[in-house]
């Protein structure tokens, strides 16, 4: 049976989503795209070129892919939602993926403001995805307003880190409706699939392959991770000793006594 | 780090200007360099270390970890952007400087169709992000001029910055809302008696004016505000300490504004002052690794002051943005007629053109970043 993820109106088959920043140049980041087999990528507006002699970055995504516009460079709510109407207007399609960022040192979101752009694009029909520090009540608010799914970071953006929110990013995919996809910070394949076997429902990833020493056949290892995990998490995870056994069995004397 | 937490960075000056950094850079040992290579966040005394003459010994170590956190935080790309210097009236006399009033040059002032030529050359390279220079004469180049000036920048430009002379904060505010996002301003030097002496007349002799310029910048909501100290005035160690500490002093206040450092270079130009104290190319990189693994998010500007062998082995230590082609002379990209007359603000010692830049740019794995912002945002 084949295991898509409905969001938006689409259904996606690689849950894969991939940046499209820091990469040696856009030839690289079209050959990492096609190797992960990316259905979803988010672009940053800031770098779309819109004169027409200019060469854009959307030129390198392949077709199948949808676009989804991040608003990187907003600072609050109403900088998030002009920037996305930009997008609109520019064609880029309807798919946002919502950062407000207040903070140049740890690029941490503004749940708040997000919330509020989120409220405010989501009746403008847009997609939204909004991208936050995992809290809960703030993801419920998100997802009733109407957002498409929510996207806890694992550790902050650019530090490989991997899945330091792990308590929870559990939370929110036990109690959220929507799909929770982690964003940010996840440094290896097995950062990803650790994600998947958790029960999220996709994992966004832009610098640990942008950056990797090949991003293309990193892209791939991502892309293989993310789909081993998701088919653990499909099969149902093996309950894992939560202690090592004693050496000494604490209730052996009953033997004894028998 | 927030015990440097002032109201303004002058208070933290003046906190830190009574102690002996020179003694306190000799002091630093091998052993305290290793250790701040070990941490994650830095304190300040960390950079210290980095700074002394004891991290001269651990330059490559300090380079792969600031490669290393560059690489993770800015990508394989650097951001291109170019000067524009559309006045060289100037009412200072910096020692060290060509535009200054001693200098009895013939002056140009581009009119604003001149600008429009001039931006709509550069912008025909492909480049989105323009730097607006002048000298500081508020009788030549007064702020509504600079207002007329961004008008017509924003036509050809995604992103416009200012490094003009210091204003207050209400006309700071009025150029964001004219669609500036970014200031560039440096201290020149850190040293408040040295400066009396290297800004003998004019409205530059103002030092506290100027330090607090750039938090001004910041609170009428610049996106970007880009400090430095010019090399070679004063001992480099302790302006680049300075600068660390006025960069964390601004992010610290203003958490939203990318706060960005320059490390230019003393070079020569028309007049006779060169500069007391030699900063050779092993300092500059110093510096550059200092700060960089110091402050992992700042962004680090490197200008055409630099010869481009140079310039080519810097871009991997932490540099995130280059300014290329560009012309430190007034109207000097189009109008050759003045240009011949005309003098630059400084020698250009990488004269490579865009395309040249974005070709080696690329050979060397990376990608050059024409547009990076929306104007207006």
């Amino acid at each position: 049976m084949e295991d898509l993820l409905e969001i938006g109106g689409k259904k996606i088959a690689c849950r894969l989503f991939l940046g499209t920043g820091k990469y040696a140049g856009n030839a690289q980041m079209r050959e990492a795209l096609l190797a992960a087999q990316a259905d979803v990528v988010t672009v940053a507006l800031r770098r779309v070129e819109s004169g027409a002699m200019a060469e854009s970055i959307l030129d390198y995504i392949p077709p199948s892919c949808t676009v989804m516009i991040n608003t990187s460079g907003a600072r609050n709510a109403a900088e998030a939602v002009r920037i996305a109407r930009l997008a609109r207007a520019s064609g880029a399609g309807d798919w946002i993926k919502i950062e407000v960022i207040a903070d140049s040192r740890y690029l941490l979101p503004d749940n708040l403001e997000t919330l509020k752009a989120t409220e405010t694009l989501v009746k403008e029909g847009f997609i939204t995805f909004p991208y936050m520090s995992p809290d809960l009540s703030m993801a419920r608010r998100m997802a009733d307003c109407g957002a498409a799914a929510v996207m806890p970071l694992g550790s902050p953006i650019g530090t490989n880190r991997g899945v330091r929110t792990r308590e929870l990013v559990e939370i929110l995919i036990r109690e959220i409706s929507v799909p929770i996809i982690v964003d940010a910070g996840l440094g290896k394949p097995s950062d990803a699939c650790q994600c998947m076997e958790m029960g999220c429902a996709a994992v966004m990833v832009n610098t640990a392959v942008a950056v990797a020493p090949d991003p293309v056949e990193f892209a791939r290892a991502f892309s293989l991770a993310v789909k081993a995990g998701r088919l653990a998490y499909r099969t149902g995870m093996p309950g894992s000793a939560a202690e090592a056994r004693a050496s000494s069995p604490l209730t052996g004397f009953l033997r004894d006594h028998d | 780090m927030t015990e440097f937490l002032s109201k303004s960075f002058y208070d933290t000056y003046l906190a830190c200007r009574e102690r002996d950094w020179g003694e306190a850079l000799a002091a630093a040992s091998g052993a305290d360099v290793e250790q701040a290579l070990r941490r994650v966040h830095l304190s300040f005394s960390d950079f210290l270390a980095l700074l002394s003459p004891a991290a001269e010994a651990h330059l490559e170590p300090m380079a792969q970890k600031a490669r290393a956190l560059t690489l993770r935080y800015f990508g394989r790309t650097i951001q291109l952007y170019a000067p524009i210097y559309v006045s060289d009236y100037c009412e200072n006399s910096c020692l060290y400087c060509s535009f200054s009033s001693r200098n009895r040059r013939k002056r140009k002032k581009l009119s604003l169709e001149e600008i429009d030529r001039e931006a709509a050359f550069i912008a025909g390279t492909g480049l989105q992000h323009i730097l607006l220079l002048t000298g500081e004469s508020k009788k030549e180049s007064p702020v509504g001029y600079l207002r007329d000036c961004v008008q017509v920048l924003r036509r050809h430009f995604s992103s416009v910055a200012i490094e003009v002379y210091p204003l207050s904060e209400e006309d700071y505010a009025g150029l964001v809302a004219e669609g500036v996002d970014g200031l560039t301003l440096y201290q020149e030097t850190y040293d408040e008696s040295l400066y009396r002496v290297l800004h003998p007349a004019g409205p530059k002799r103002n030092f506290r004016y100027r330090l607090e310029a750039p938090e001004r910048g910041a609170a009428a909501r610049m996106r970007q505000v880009n400090i430095g100290a010019l090399l070679g005035l004063a001992d480099w160690r302790r302006e680049i300490l300075m600068v660390g500490l006025h960069a964390r002093y601004l992010q610290d206040r203003f958490p939203e504004v990318e706060i960005g450092a320059s490390v230019p270079r003393l070079r020569p130009f028309a007049g006779a002052f060169q500069g007391s104290c030699e900063v050779g190319d092993r300092n500059i990189v110093q510096a550059i690794l200092a700060l960089r693994l110091f402050l992992p998010r700042l962004g680090i500007a490197l200008s055409t002051r630099e010869d481009s062998c140079f310039r080519d082995s810097l871009i991997p230590l932490g540099i995130t943005r280059m300014s290329a082609g560009s012309c430190t002379s007034v109207g000097g990209y189009t109008v050759p007629d003045e240009a011949e007359d005309a003098f630059a603000q400084f020698e250009i010692a990488d004269s490579r053109s865009i395309p040249e830049m974005m070709a080696r740019l690329r050979e060397k794995g990376y990608d050059p970043v024409l547009k990076d912002w929306i104007f207006g945002l």
